[in-house]
């Protein structure tokens, strides 16, 4: 045992980038609520992206470290702390075996990802490390992580940071980390207010000018029954000109659905394969970690964007993680 | 078995975005098993194609959604979802027509009423109808399954005979157990899990629908047959 868990936090699970190739049995993808934190988490310890992270929701929990471990924290800003000293996000942190590491009031943001060098030892279920919390499977037994349960994972790698290795060797402290950092958190732009960007679907024609006004004009909340499957929205009224029913057909994640009578609600991570409400639209990609940010009580608003547009921001995106991972291996044999 | 020239003809193929990393093809509508073989038949071509990027294929009633990488379509001139969607359509212009989906037939066993199906007494009533005739006729068809989807192992099945339709519940139920037999509209459904759910409740089945360390997981396949036969409630487990 490496991590033992004292207290587990309002959510705690082990998440990926998701389960890829198995929606046609009606198993939906899952992963991090946050993809771009939990790759960044990730990257800067080493990890391939299909190691899953702990992904922590709002409040955190408490770790005990029984050895010492190269870890990154990335995401909302949840306060955590070592022994008393605050652990800083964004860059790769030594921890020494016997520290705790708790986390306190959540300063911006929603789920912070935990990325441990060497993964957490959780087999894969149909192929992924993520945990299906509607069917119990995957991740870390099928559940969020409970006080007592022990995650089991490896030594700091001795090829990873070898000077802060070495400088960690020295000095008697809990936790030491490197003064540079990825400073992605104004990329995801879940520092102000989300403008977030929607591709209008096939259904929006059908909303009429006022609503879609309202719709682009006035903002919406993140209700209080908003979870990993997606974000209930309250705001404005909206209902469609010609009511339509049609029958169930596949989703997305960052499908923006509008059911009869009710708020529109955004699907996301553990969201269904397939769905029968009108589809108003799909989020940007590039978006998706900022919704996922959000937190219950929230406000947002929406602006379109084309769908040239989305797809170009989102390789965009791509060609940058790919760059930043270039950047982050070389800085790694320092 | 070759298919008829005009339903050949009629089956047109139209694709429409689904956010910037999805597309819908879409290849007919409404709930019809001609149009649900076509869309079956497409998927299982994707599948064996040798078409980049392809995350995940979502065969529904008359829809099938590709999950696809950008990234693998970035560098052909155009967009990655116009390179896709006319790969997809030459895809299919050079495809054969559909036959029927082939498929087995799979006999659910089902403890109707009572606690295992709390809707049935007023699905009856509202009918004017004794429970037994109502689990008679629900019994007597076989249903195709037209596609797994929603939650895992949820089997949409097609087919219900007109007098047992009902509507979906006002308020959905906060948990449905696994194995539900239920009804909405001109569907009948089977829950794989504990989710929440809407649909009227008419029983279960001790059955075990989707099992994650199973290969396949899933009880049911899109064409299967489900005959459902009645047991009592001291056959339940």
């Amino acid at each position: 045992m490496s991590i033992r868990v004292q207290s587990p936090g309002l959510l705690t699970t082990l998440q990926d980038l998701g389960r890829h190739g198995h929606e046609h049995l009606g198993v939906g993808p899952g992963g991090a609520m946050d993809p771009v934190s939990h790759r960044l988490a990730s990257l800067l310890v080493g990890n391939p992206p299909e190691l899953p992270s702990l992904e922590i929701t709002l409040s955190g929990p408490v770790l005990d470290f029984a050895e010492d471990a190269l870890i990154a924290l990335a995401g909302a800003d949840l306060a955590p702390e070592a022994d008393g000293l605050p652990v800083p996000l964004w860059r790769p942190v030594l921890v020494r075996a016997g520290t705790r590491l708790r986390f306190g009031k959540a300063l911006d943001g929603c789920r912070c990802y935990l990325a441990v060098a060497g993964g957490f030892n959780v087999p894969p279920v149909l192929g992924s490390a993520g945990t299906c919390l509607a069917a119990g499977f995957g991740g870390f037994h099928g559940r969020a992580l409970r006080a007592g349960d022990c995650l089991e994972s490896g030594p700091p790698p001795p090829d990873r940071y070898p000077g802060l290795q070495r400088r960690f060797q020295r000095e008697p402290r809990a936790v030491l980390s490197l003064g540079w950092f990825v400073p992605w958190f104004q990329e995801l732009e879940f520092r102000r207010p989300a403008g977030l960007r929607l591709i209008p679907g096939p259904h929006w024609p059908l909303l009429g000018p006022a609503a879609r006004e309202r719709l682009l004009g006035e903002p919406f909340r993140v209700a209080s029954d908003s979870d990993r499957m997606g974000l209930r929205l309250r705001g404005p009224s909206l209902a469609l000109d010609h009511p339509v029913e049609p029958v169930s057909a596949g989703v997305a994640t960052g499908t923006l659905q509008l059911p009869p009578g009710g708020g529109p609600i955004l699907l996301m991570a553990d969201r269904q394969t397939t769905g029968g409400y009108p589809r108003l639209g799909e989020l940007a990609t590039v978006d998706l970690p900022s919704a996922g940010q959000l937190r219950p009580g929230e406000a947002l608003r929406f602006r379109t964007v084309t769908l040239e547009q989305a797809q170009e921001l989102n390789l965009a995106r791509a060609a940058r993680l790919r760059d930043l991972a270039v950047v982050v291996a070389e800085r790694m044999l320092r | 078995m070759a298919p008829a020239p005009a339903s050949r003809a009629a089956a047109s193929l139209r694709v429409e975005p689904l956010g910037d990393e999805a597309l819908l093809v879409v290849l007919g509508e409404g709930i019809d098993g001609a149009v649900n073989d076509r869309v079956h038949h497409f998927a299982g071509l994707l599948q064996g194609s040798a078409l980049p990027g392809l995350r995940d294929l979502v065969p529904a009633y008359a829809t099938l959604a590709v999950h696809y990488d950008p990234a693998a379509w970035a560098d052909f001139g155009q967009t990655p979802y116009a390179a896709l969607a006319a790969a997809l359509e030459r895809i299919w212009r050079t495809a054969g027509g559909a036959a029927p989906l082939p498929g087995r037939v799979v006999e659910i066993p089902v403890c109707y009423g009572g606690q295992y199906g709390p809707d049935l007494g007023e699905m009856a009533l509202h009918r004017g109808m004794a429970e037994a005739d109502l689990i008679a006729r629900h019994a007597a068809d076989a249903y195709r399954v037209f596609m797994l989807g929603f939650a895992p192992g949820f089997a949409y099945l097609g087919g219900l005979a007109p007098g047992l339709a009902a509507p979906r519940r006002a308020t959905p139920r906060a948990r449905v157990p696994a194995g539900s037999v239920a009804i909405a509209g001109l569907q009948t459904g089977i829950y794989a899990l504990e989710t929440p759910g809407g649909w009227q409740i008419i029983g279960r089945t001790p059955l075990r629908l989707f099992d994650p360390s199973l290969d396949p997981p899933c009880l049911l396949r899109p064409g299967d047959r489900v005959q459902f036969r009645p047991i009592p409630e001291s056959a339940f487990p």
